[in-house]
């Protein structure tokens, strides 16, 4: 810095100075240039794509479950479309606030709230979820001239899923409910995870859970522009959805009520086939429980309430629940003894009232002093214990668990529902395997003949569903062709208007002697004339067939059996199983009331009413209330 | 009567610079149809806007008839309301967005910080050239403790944004005026030896403002949101842009602030890279021109103020489309002559006035 001015000089400095900063602007707005041609040249592909996936959205359109009908046509399970209330969490800043605000606008109780917080927890904050359900159209505009002052929360129209008849067939219909992460495992595996994009609900237990595939239909795809907000400016394209198979069961609805009617407050199961078919034409399981209350997402207080109950509610007993068969294995015995050239029908013995096993273990008949002179006939007829505790030891016990295993006994049915147990056919291997455990001595795994005895009357180890018991005595209906059973009759594809079919061709055929057959259902017949049947099947219009069990759930080691003194669910299960015509049959049946005493008293009567109505139209006692008004409303 | 219409345009365009006027009215009348598509086609908006235009080139043109003596004689006076009126801001103003920026005064806000950017380099020039011959060390420290008033008044509002700015604009009046490159860098060095020091006493969210320049994506629904859509906006427009009024980032709400700090993102969006080197065109050449002016201004308070004022407008420039493309953090600096907002707009055409009353007088003025 001079002393003495020098403009020149200055104005030198100074311009110096300004060029450096006009080269400084350049630089910069080269700078600037650069980073231009990095963004809009060498990254535009990038940035294009990231604003495309801002503006356009892929919204899958659910397809429409399929409608699940009986075999006449009567609607069991449909859906509907309704209004729904869903907040994104992610999207909204305050939660409580946003509910509360809502709750002026719309009604939302305690119950949706608790609803909304399980939810909450189970799911991804990113996901859409309902917060009320099934809103009115007056709710709806209120909440559309809101709109705006809730990011976030939309109205959406939801298809929802009804069961008109609640409890009735529950257990055969089954219910759907919000996927779980197990549920995502099974989608994954069957590689179905992009038809499932936009599903709420999943098929899980029942025919819901067995024929997903058919009733789910195909999910569409709608381009959406959105804005910022997450919300639809305009639709780009769409695919629409294709709407899943309808079902059409061999169920009988009409008939189903008639059978659950009569087991009135009854624990038990009923399985009614058509033995020329297989078709399920009535499947109980009782208690049931409303499926309508999974839909949604069941609340903890009724949930607790099913999963609790001592009367397991939620057990599907024909297919889950195994029994002894008791009695009603006599027949399948008598069959297996001409099978094996052990008996003649004519042959008889001689029961004093009990059986005395070479070693001196004796066997009581459950008639004192005993029937006197049995032939087959009379054995079947009267249920003579005795005529089995020798048969069956005179039998080796893995040539009667061979012809057994023809009936279908200690076998899946192959039905068309999952879930189905396989029950004990007990023989040698069996046994081996079943004490095959460290704290059992070999002489637990040994096959005793005492063994057989038990197995002789359809007690001891053996455990068979009630839909092997009506699969067995269906097979012996039609003199040995065996049908799979199945629920699903035909399966119509809404679109092409196409009906397949379900096979009902037979599964295999039992190769016996006609007289055989003949002989065993004569006998059939004759209990329900002369026999244990026969107050229970008094008057029938119809020509038919059945044999009484009782299945002892309580060892009563030799002493007699009370049923006063033994407590409720100690008590025997009854048994009936039958069919009808006898000539023709067009009905075979299982029936099994838990702890109900005797088949005779508790058992055949429930039978007799599902014949009488199948057959007659009539029903003798006129019990069964009417059908259920269809459910219209979620009602606490 | 012809007579009087030529002497009345005559006095309009006396003094006027043609060239001056013409690119700050193209980027204007850019600004004006970037601002329709940003608003969506709000006619409210942008004859509002057009308003403050009109009303800024009024400001501008009684500016360029005020002649270099009297903007001298003014310097001490509009520093000295401008700090008062800032220590009115902070005892008595209002709150809008967490910040104390504006005052209120009965029918009308206004924010002091404003005029600052012409009065900082305004009384800095008046004080170096009052020293005229010997500027010395000493001098150059009272200046920066002129600067360093208004700057700490207003990072205290806190717009650090605008501190910094108004300080880089004394700063350019420093610089011109000859200060030491020796200064300079350590200055400089000073300054970087600070920022640790300082960090501590900054908001979180100017804290976030920086850190997020470095990694937008933590905090991609928050402070790098900005980041994130704008940079998109800009990358997805290309070459060619997706056409005025079809931008979709900014017609679906993706882009924040987009008629005001933003804009730059609508414009790269809707006219793509084509449009921005077209835009740069006209600020160099805004700023080409302001150089010309200073180059041939007649005396030193006219040279660095005309410089310091022409700098002021590349700063602002820079800055706004610097943090638009992502590579300088988020400050509250809206593009000059294009983002929305009245305030902004006639303090630059002021500025511009200004420039065309020093270049009016180069001849005539002795100091």
């Amino acid at each position: 810095m001079s002393e003495l001015r020098n403009p020149e000089r200055e104005l030198y400095l100074f311009r110096r100075r300004l060029a450096l900063a006009g080269g400084v602007v350049v630089f910069a707005f080269l700078v600037l240039l650069g980073r231009f041609v990095f963004l809009q040249v060498a990254m535009q592909s990038h940035y294009a794509t990231l604003a495309e996936s801002n503006r356009i959205s892929l919204v899958p359109a659910v397809p429409n479950r399929g409608v699940i009908t009986d075999r006449n046509g009567v609607v069991l399970a449909q859906s509907f479309s309704a209004y729904t209330l869903e907040v994104t969490p992610s999207k909204v800043r305050n939660l409580e606030e946003t509910i509360e605000e809502l709750a002026t606008l719309v009604e939302i109780t305690a119950r949706d709230r608790k609803r909304f917080r399980k939810l909450l927890d189970e799911s991804k904050n990113f996901e859409s979820m309902p917060l009320r359900t099934r809103l009115t159209d007056e709710e709806v505009a209120r909440f559309a001239v809101n709109r705006y002052r809730f990011p976030g929360v939309e109205v959406k129209a939801r298809l929802f899923r009804q069961y008109p008849f609640g409890e009735l067939a529950s257990h055969v219909i089954g219910y759907i409910g919000r996927i779980n992460d197990a549920d995502v495992e099974r989608i994954e595996e069957r590689n179905e995870t992009a038809n499932y994009k936009g599903s709420d609900y999943i098929g899980k237990v029942g025919i819901e859970l067995s024929y997903e595939g058919e009733l789910h239909g195909t999910t569409g795809l709608e381009e959406v522009e959105v804005d910022a907000g997450g919300r639809a400016v305009r639709l780009v394209s769409r695919t629409p959805p294709i709407s899943g198979n309808n079902l059409q069961l061999s169920l009988d609805i009409k008939l189903q009520q008639v059978a659950e009617a009569a087991f009135g407050d009854k624990r038990g199961a009923l399985v009614a086939l058509d033995p020329a078919s297989g078709e399920v034409l009535a499947f109980v399981s009782k208690p049931g429980y409303d499926p309508n209350l999974f839909v949604e997402g069941i609340d903890p207080q009724n949930w607790d309430a099913l999963n609790t109950s001592p009367d397991k509610p939620l057990l599907n007993r024909p297919l889950r629940g195994a029994y002894p068969p008791g009695s009603t294995f006599k027949p399948f015995m008598a069959l297996a003894a001409l099978h094996l050239g052990k008996r003649t029908p004519q042959q008889t013995i001689n029961d004093p009232g009990y059986f005395v096993l070479a070693g001196g273990h004796r066997f009581n008949d459950d008639k004192k002093g005993g029937h006197g002179r049995v032939d087959m006939y009379k054995s079947i007829v009267v249920s003579c214990d005795t005529y089995y505790y020798q048969l069956a030891s005179e039998l080796e016990i893995d040539d009667l668990a061979g012809v057994m295993k023809l009936f279908g006994f200690g076998q899946k049915s192959g039905i068309d529902i999952e879930g189905e147990l396989s029950g004990v056919l007990p023989n040698r291997e069996w046994k081996r395997q079943r004490f095959a455990g460290k704290q059992y001595r070999d002489e637990h795994r040994k096959w005793y003949l005492g063994d057989n005895i038990s197995v002789g009357i359809g007690q001891g180890y053996n455990a068979y569903t009630p839909l092997q018991l009506a699969h067995a005595i269906s097979t012996v209906a039609t003199n040995g062709v065996a049908y799979k059973p199945h629920l699903v009759k035909s399966i119509h594809n809404t679109r092409t208007g196409s009906v397949t079919m379900v096979d009902t061709s037979p599964s295999h055929t039992i190769a016996m002697k006609p007289e055989h057959w003949e002989t065993v259902k004569a006998a059939l017949v004759g209990v329900n004339k002369e026999g244990t049947g026969a107050r229970a099947f008094a008057g029938a219009a119809y020509t038919n067939g059945g044999k009484t069990g009782t299945a002892q759930v309580y060892s009563l080691r030799g002493e007699k059996y009370d049923a006063k003194r033994v407590g409720e669910r100690l008590r025997d299960h009854a048994l009936f199983i039958a069919y009808a015509p006898a000539e023709q049959p067009r009905i075979a049946l299982s029936v099994l009331v838990e702890n109900g005493g005797f088949g005779a008293a508790a058992a055949a009567p429930i039978a007799r009413q599902v014949m009488d109505y199948f057959l007659t139209g009539k029903i003798a006692k006129p019990t069964a209330p009417a059908l259920p008004p269809p459910v219209d409303d979620e009602s606490d | 009567m012809t007579n009087l219409i030529k002497t009345v345009a005559g006095l309009l365009v006396r003094r006027i610079d043609g060239f001056l006027l013409g690119t700050a009215l193209a980027i204007a009348g850019l600004g004006l149809l970037v601002l329709y598509s940003a608003t969506d086609a709000s006619a409210a908006r942008v004859s509002g806007q057009a308003l403050n235009l009109v009303f800024a080139l009024a400001v501008m043109w009684v500016a360029a008839n005020v002649t270099p003596q009297h903007y001298m004689r003014w310097a001490v006076p509009l520093f000295a309301v401008g700090v008062l009126l800032l220590i009115g801001v902070a005892l008595f103003g209002t709150v809008v967005n967490g910040s104390r920026r504006w005052l209120s005064l009965g029918v009308t806000r206004i924010q002091p910080s404003e005029m600052m950017k012409i009065a900082v380099p305004l009384l800095l020039a008046w004080y170096f050239n009052r020293q005229g011959a010997t500027i010395r060390l000493v001098d150059f420290a009272v200046a920066a403790v002129l600067i360093l008033i208004p700057v700490g008044l207003i990072a205290r509002q806190p717009d650090l944004g605008t501190a910094l700015l108004i300080a880089a604009s004394g700063f350019f009046v420093l610089y011109l005026a000859g200060l030491n490159w020796k200064i300079i860098v350590a200055a400089a060095l000073a300054l970087a030896a600070l920022v640790p020091v300082v960090w501590p006493y900054l908001h979180e969210y100017q804290h976030e403002r920086v850190l997020v320049l470095f990694d937008p994506l933590r905090d991609p629904l928050g402070r790098g949101y900005h980041i994130i859509q704008s940079t998109i906006a800009l990358g997805s427009g290309g070459v060619l842009g997706k056409g005025w009024m079809n931008g979709t980032q900014t017609h679906l709400d993706f882009l924040p602030e987009r008629h005001t700090d933003f804009i730059f993102a609508v414009y790269g969006e809707e006219f793509g890279l084509l449009g921005g080197i077209i835009l740069l065109a006209l600020y160099l050449m805004l700023i080409a021109r302001g150089f010309v002016i200073t180059a041939s201004a007649s005396t030193l308070f006219t040279r660095l103020l005309a410089g310091a004022i022409t700098l002021m407008f590349f700063i602002y420039a820079f800055v706004n489309m610097g943090m638009v493309s992502g590579i300088l953090p988020v400050v509250g600096i809206p593009l000059p002559l294009m983002s929305y907002g009245g305030t902004a707009l006639v303090t630059l055409f002021l500025g511009l006035g200004i420039l065309m009353s020093i270049h009016a007088n180069r001849k005539l003025v002795k100091t």
